[in-house]
């Protein structure tokens, strides 16, 4: 210890001690992000999967996303987003984007499952990235609860507490979640699509993104307890109707009573 | 001829409800009262009833509001919620959240007392709002009534309190939305803020305390206050005596319409009816507040939609409406160490101060510069004071440019735009859409006066399109009859008062700021036809009908 505190004015102390703080911080991360490595692929793809993969991927994608997906000036590369990214934006159907704008639409799916799964199959070979996810994260069993409080905190600011959606800047929006797969719910999680955050392992572990998944499917199939939702948009949608639909009822009861007279 | 006969003999009743009735009547005096109430009369009017609405809307506001206060509780005390919606089950929020969702959901008929009081309050509002622009545009502010329409602006803004207090009740994300934004407003008022919102909240945002203060003041306060103003407001109605709309037999000295019993009040008792049936029938179909899906109150999360209720929206949408920063100019700045956010301060307490300082003076401006000081009891036809209707369009515009930006949001979504774009084109709107309106009201009240005008001196088109002997078309052209020419030429028309010397025959600069202002009121004005231009253009009407059924004199023309 002694010997220590004495070499504590050696010229390369500064530096040495930079390199155990770099070290340390260093090794730290590698640690805590190993929760956020790629897993490896539970959805078996086969060699030719990935083949067939990379056919439809030249002859459907390549133009944007150049040959071997390394991205051109219109689509950025796709090395290492991952099967759950391609099954996705594939599956929902905003891959082969439809035109260009200011955010990918949802549309009919262009490719079948089979084909999806192929061109997943593809472009994870390419790289690691998160995997389509496990069944059982998907089943919809969860803590609803907590996934709500979940949902309000990370998701509602800009999908709306009720998941009816809402607006970003410049023509952006998040859309209405009523109708999306747990599949597709899960992925957008981890993949982040569009203006989409990513919502990682380390940020929302798998179980509650179940959570929040199982809290989605529960308000989506219990309804609304009070009649019909109006859209679920809160406030406005509730004022527009007092003004047009409440109101306009009373003024056609006011004419009616006062139509005999004068 | 009753009261000579009572002084003779006393009235005997025959049956056993006849002397009830008589031995109350003969200590209340309700027969004097009946009669007295019962004989006054109201002219009927489709636009005439959205006073009632708002009222019977209050009163039906009252009986919900009181089935609720018996199972809510204005605790903010922290709970777990153990009641039957599972997807906040077991979630941490206040006890007055977790007693509002036990009323959606555990009280027998509770969700739609809930709905039924939120739904009504809406309405309230609505109807308050439509009814005093009615009053407006048909100009029943006037002598003697200016008080009235002061006391009837007090309602408004008592109804926004009441209304604003309650929605904050239920402790959930949205109301608590609101409440942050009120706090951040009151916050940026200067130097008092910050200590009125610490005054307020009981400490810092939010506290323990809110909930209770404004439950008090949404059950107690506010109302007691309403109720106050509904009783003046309403004896001033008797003692007035109501408007009427121009027509054959009305004028400033007499009331045309329906004696108060007994038809009237069976009507006005039905129409109660009418609008409680409207409003359970919405409260029944349609969700309003769903609170159990914004959760409980939590400072950090605001959800996307998240809008005050509409009487409120246009403070929000003016908020939206201001930049924070205009290129390199900003709002905010620090000034002896306090910080003054003019982005706040100005779009929150600007607009509204504007809206109701005019609101509240128009009766007296609009006397001063027309120096009318008579009482009216017929009402303007909006059109035939093209003026105060295009001033009254204009600042209705401006509300509704706010009201809408307080949905940009939803506009953006819901009809494809950049949100950034509905934003710029209503910030252009917040300044030029009143001049459009101004302008564009005042030429189509302008117009319709003309149209009367050629109706009340030509007849109406009929459609029947007549050749004349010496190959001329005309078409002919049928005459009012009495009563609705009445309507298209009986108004004023007042000139422009040119500046006046006063006692001292000096024209001051006031004086001369009044007239210039009287000539923008009534420089352009259509006068109604005079009874010598109708007598002119029907005998020049009759003339040529002889001149088309006789050959030779349509050589004259």
């Amino acid at each position: 210890m002694k010997a220590l505190s004495q070499k504590r004015r050696h010229p390369l102390a500064a530096i040495a001690l930079l390199l155990m703080g770099l070290l340390l911080t260093g090794g730290l991360y590698a640690v805590a992000t190993t929760v956020n490595q790629a897993k490896a692929d539970t959805t078996s793809f086969s060699a030719s999967d990935v083949e067939e993969g990379g056919k439809l991927f030249a002859a459907n994608c390549a133009t944007c996303h150049g040959m071997g997906a390394s991205g051109t000036q219109d689509g950025p590369s796709l090395v290492g987003v991952g099967a759950a990214a391609v099954d996705f934006q594939v599956g929902t159907g905003r891959m082969p984007m439809q035109m260009s704008g200011p955010q990918a639409q949802k549309k009919p799916a262009q490719f079948n499952e089979e084909q999806t799964k192929q061109l997943s199959a593809y472009v994870a070979s390419l790289g690691a990235g998160p995997a389509i996810p496990e069944e059982h994260l998907l089943d919809g069993k969860g803590d609803a609860a907590n996934g709500g409080e979940l949902f309000r905190v990370n998701c509602a600011m800009c999908h709306n507490a009720a998941a009816a959606g809402g607006a970003l800047t410049r023509g952006k929006f998040a859309p209405g979640l009523a109708g999306v797969s747990a599949e597709h719910i899960y992925e957008a999680m981890a993949t982040g699509p569009q203006n989409m955050p990513v919502f990682n392992d380390s940020n929302v572990t798998p179980e509650d993104k179940r959570d929040i998944i199982t809290f989605l499917k529960t308000i989506e199939a219990n309804g609304s307890p009070g009649g019909a939702e109006l859209g679920s948009l809160g406030p406005v949608s509730e004022g527009l109707f007092v003004w047009v639909a409440g109101l306009g009822v009373i003024i056609a009861f006011t004419i009616w009573l006062t139509s005999r007279t004068s | 001829m009753s009261a000579s006969s009572t002084a003779e003999a006393p009235f005997v009743p025959k049956t056993k409800v006849g002397s009830f009735t008589n031995f109350v009547d003969e200590r209340v005096g309700g027969s004097g009262i009946l009669r007295e109430f019962g004989r006054k009369v109201f002219p009927d009017h489709w636009s005439f009833m959205f006073g009632e609405v708002a009222l019977y809307s209050f009163v039906i506001l009252l009986m919900s509001g009181t089935f609720l206060t018996f199972f809510f509780d204005p605790s903010m005390a922290e709970t777990h919620y153990q009641g039957s919606y599972t997807p906040l089950y077991n979630v941490e929020m206040s006890v007055a959240y977790s007693s509002s969702l036990n009323i959606s959901f555990d009280v027998r008929g509770g969700l739609f007392m809930r709905q039924v009081h939120h739904w009504a309050a809406l309405l309230f509002v609505a109807s308050l709002g439509v009814h005093m622009l009615r009053v407006f545009f048909t100009g029943a502010f006037r002598k003697p009534r200016e008080m009235n329409w002061v006391v009837g602006g007090v309602l408004l803004i008592l109804a926004m309190a009441a209304g604003f207090t309650g929605y904050s009740l239920p402790d959930d994300l949205l109301s608590g939305n609101g409440l942050r934004i009120i706090d951040g407003v009151i916050k940026s008022i200067p130097v008092i803020g910050t200590y009125t919102s610490f005054f307020l909240f009981g400490g810092e945002f939010p506290g323990t305390a809110i909930i209770g203060r404004l439950y008090v003041l949404h059950i107690l306060l506010v109302p007691a206050l309403i109720l106050l103003m509904i009783v003046i407001h309403l004896f001033m109605v008797v003692v007035h005596k109501h408007t009427q709309y121009p027509g054959p037999g009305r004028n400033d000295g007499n009331v045309v319409g329906y004696p108060l019993g007994p038809v009237y009040a069976a009507k006005a008792g039905g129409f109660f009816f009418i609008v409680f049936g409207v409003l359970a029938l919405m409260a029944a179909a349609f969700t309003i507040n769903p609170i159990w899906n914004y959760g409980p109150y939590d400072p950090s999360p605001v959800s996307a939609g998240t809008q005050p209720d509409w009487y409120i929206g246009f403070v929000d949408g003016a908020l939206r409406l201001m930049p924070g920063v205009i290129n390199d100019f900003h709002f905010e700045w620090v000034i002896f160490g306090r910080t003054l956010t003019l982005n706040v301060l100005l779009p929150a307490l600007v607009p509204a101060g504007i809206i109701f300082t005019v609101l509240f003076m128009y009766p007296w401006i609009e006397r001063w510069i027309t120096k009318d000081n008579r009482e009216h009891h017929v009402l303007d036809r909006p059109r035939n004071a093209p003026t105060r209707t295009a001033i009254g369009v204009a600042g209705f515009t401006w509300y509704c440019v706010m009201w809408a930006a307080a949905g940009s949001d939803l506009i953006a979504t819901h009809f494809h735009v950049s949100l950034n774009d509905v934003t710029y084109w209503l910030r252009a709107l917040f300044f030029i859409g009143p001049v459009i309106a101004f302008i564009v009201t005042k030429r189509i009240a302008l117009a319709l006066q003309r149209k009367d005008r050629e109706i009340a001196l030509h007849g109406r088109e009929t459609g029947r399109i007549v050749r004349l002997p010496h190959g001329e078309f005309i078409e002919v052209h049928a005459p009012l009859d009495e009563y609705k020419r009445y309507k298209l030429v009986g108004f004023e028309s007042p000139a422009p008062i040119p500046a006046q010397p006063n006692e001292h025959g000096v024209v001051t600069r006031k004086e001369k700021r009044r007239a210039a202002l009287s000539k923008w009121f009534f420089e352009d004005r259509v006068a109604p036809a005079t009874p010598a231009e109708l007598e002119a253009a029907h005998a020049h009407g009759h003339h040529e009908a002889i001149a088309a059924g006789e050959d030779q004199k349509s050589l004259s023309h």
